[in-house]
């Protein structure tokens, strides 16, 4: 099936997956790394995607994903659009607490080229959290790895009591209400 | 204009006819047709607007979401003298946005003039060579430039200019101009409402000349009046409004091409694009684009931005939205991301000040 499901393949023992999905792959893999570099209890796997619909000969292969992290860079609006286009094909279902928008290159707005209100919605619009980082920092690198890593725990069912449905709670923002 | 130009092979500087473009959204169904009928159209000069506070550059965390009219485009001044302004224009001036003035008064300019020059005659004293070479005697002129503002509420510009003559050429030779930089504000009403009294609003500092005498003057005026001086970037975001705002303002005489400079990252030799548009097919499409006349939203910037990096795409398979977009040539002005700005037409000068009061505004806050 062309589209991403959370359900439909068998979870692996003590293990858990992460996908990132971007146009940048310099980034991707600097982040991968600094994921697997964090100390965890359990196997980690990282798949690393330029977009989205992943390429179906391999799916049998492919064991199930249990978060999936969309990483647009603000100095390009390219990442914006290719991030957009991948979206239509995840289910719905990965939308309670399995995705997250990841934004990175924020810490040089002298460099932004992608609207701020435009990030805003879109985590709006897929109920999902956005997280802002610089990966080109290396304590900001560090940082945002051991937030997915928490998150993927959590998606992946290791943490006792606390679901990924749980992370619709983190993006309650008080001025909105 | 024909629908499906022969683009150029080279990559760089090749001029592209922004019309015949692909992928349209919302737009009119054929550009040919748009042509024409826009051509017959006698458009109306655009009103003026504000820029809300909701720009996108200060926080790293993004701004709260402002409603989504953003407007303005520069109005066209008529009663502007274009001689007066002659001298501000086709230059290229560097941008700095400067915090609020204590005590600076508009009656003192003689006096400023005259301490600025011994402090510069001091730090050549104290060996901060100016210029190496020729010793050279430096004038100080200060003046005010009651014209260039805004509203009445606005200060009134302030222009301090160094000019030198040599102690080896008669006593009656001309003076040349070796450094200039003006402070003005246009529309600064937002910073000027909130600023307690005893200080002044001026919070545009535009500079041409030599760095040297840009950091003698900036570090007297800010022992002085207490302020502080920083560079004013521009990002893509704010340059991609700046093109679609300029495009669609109304020259009298033939203008020149619209162009665009995008810098290629992560290569290991740098990659400059340059993207040269027709101006008539560039204001076509925009007007095509712009629903409103007098107010712009982001997503008209966008779609504007769009159909011309999508033409380019189609012909050289370059995602020009994966680069960075540094430089805005249009008719009227023409600013560079580091900060750097050229004014070309009269008409639009206090249109284009006050967008940059308003960045050099945001930058303060």
């Amino acid at each position: 099936m062309a589209e991403l499901q959370p359900y439909n393949k068998l979870p692996a023992l003590s293990c858990a997956v992460l996908l990132l999905v971007g146009s940048d792959g310099g980034l991707q893999q600097r982040l991968a790394e600094a994921i697997l570099r964090e100390k965890k209890n359990f196997k980690i796997n990282i798949h690393l995607a330029a977009s989205l619909p992943l390429p179906p000969e391999r799916d049998h292969l492919r064991p199930r994903i249990d978060l999936v992290a969309f990483m647009i860079d603000i100095k390009s609006k390219y990442s914006l659009k290719n991030v957009e286009a991948s979206l239509a094909y995840v289910d719905d279902s990965f939308f309670l607490g399995k995705v997250c928008f990841l934004v990175t290159g924020v810490g040089r707005v002298n460099y932004c080229s992608v609207e701020m209100n435009a990030i805003r919605n879109l985590g709006e619009v897929y109920c999902s959290p956005v997280l802002f980082c610089e990966l080109e920092v290396e304590g900001s690198q560090v940082a945002t790895a051991q937030r997915l890593l928490r998150m993927l725990e959590i998606c992946a069912g290791h943490v006792p009591g606390v679901s990924a449905l749980s992370f619709s709670s983190l993006m309650r923002n008080c001025a909105d209400d | 204009m024909a629908a499906g130009a022969a683009p150029r092979p080279a990559r760089r500087g090749g001029r592209r006819e922004g019309g015949s473009n692909g992928p349209r959204r919302e737009a009119a169904p054929g550009l040919v047709s748009v042509m024409e009928s826009v051509e017959a159209v006698a458009r109306t000069l655009l009103s003026f607007g504000r820029l809300s506070r909701g720009l996108p550059f200060g926080r790293a965390h993004g701004l709260s979401s402002r409603d989504p009219l953003l407007p303005l485009a520069p109005r066209s001044q008529e009663n502007a003298d274009p001689q007066r302004t002659a001298f501000l224009l086709r230059k290229q001036w560097t941008l700095y946005s400067v915090t609020p003035l204590y005590r600076f008064s508009n009656a003192h300019l003689r006096d400023y003039a005259r301490l600025l020059s011994a402090f510069i005659a001091a730090e050549k004293q104290k060996g901060l060579a100016v210029e190496v070479g020729v010793e050279l005697d430096i004038k100080v002129a200060v003046s005010s430039l009651p014209y260039l503002k805004g509203s009445d509420q606005d200060q009134a510009a302030i222009l301090v200019q160094l000019s030198s003559r040599s102690p080896a050429s008669p006593k009656n030779s001309e003076e040349k101009l070796i450094w200039s930089g003006w402070f003005c504000c246009v529309s600064g009403d937002n910073l000027s409402k909130n600023v307690p009294e005893d200080f002044t609003c001026l919070p545009l500092f535009l500079v041409n000349g030599a760095e040297c005498y840009t950091s003698i003057v900036g570090s007297w005026f800010q022992k002085t009046f207490d302020c502080s001086f920083r560079r004013l970037a521009i990002s893509p975001l704010i340059l991609s409004w700046m093109a679609a705002m300029w495009t669609g303002c109304k020259v009298d005489k033939t203008a020149s091409a619209m162009e665009l400079v995008f810098s290629v990252p992560c290569l290991p030799q740098p990659l400059d694009i340059s993207y040269a548009i027709h101006p008539e097919d560039a204001k076509a499409l925009w007007d095509t684009v712009q629903k409103t006349p007098g107010e712009i939203i982001q997503e008209e910037v966008d779609v504007f931005m769009d159909c011309l990096y999508s033409h380019f795409h189609r012909h050289f398979r370059i995602h020009l939205s994966a680069t960075k977009l540094v430089k805005v040539s249009t008719a009227i002005a023409s600013a560079h991301c580091d900060g750097i700005i050229k004014f070309l037409q009269s008409q639009y000068l206090t249109g284009v000040l006050m967008l940059l009061t308003e960045l050099a505004i945001s930058q303060i806050e």
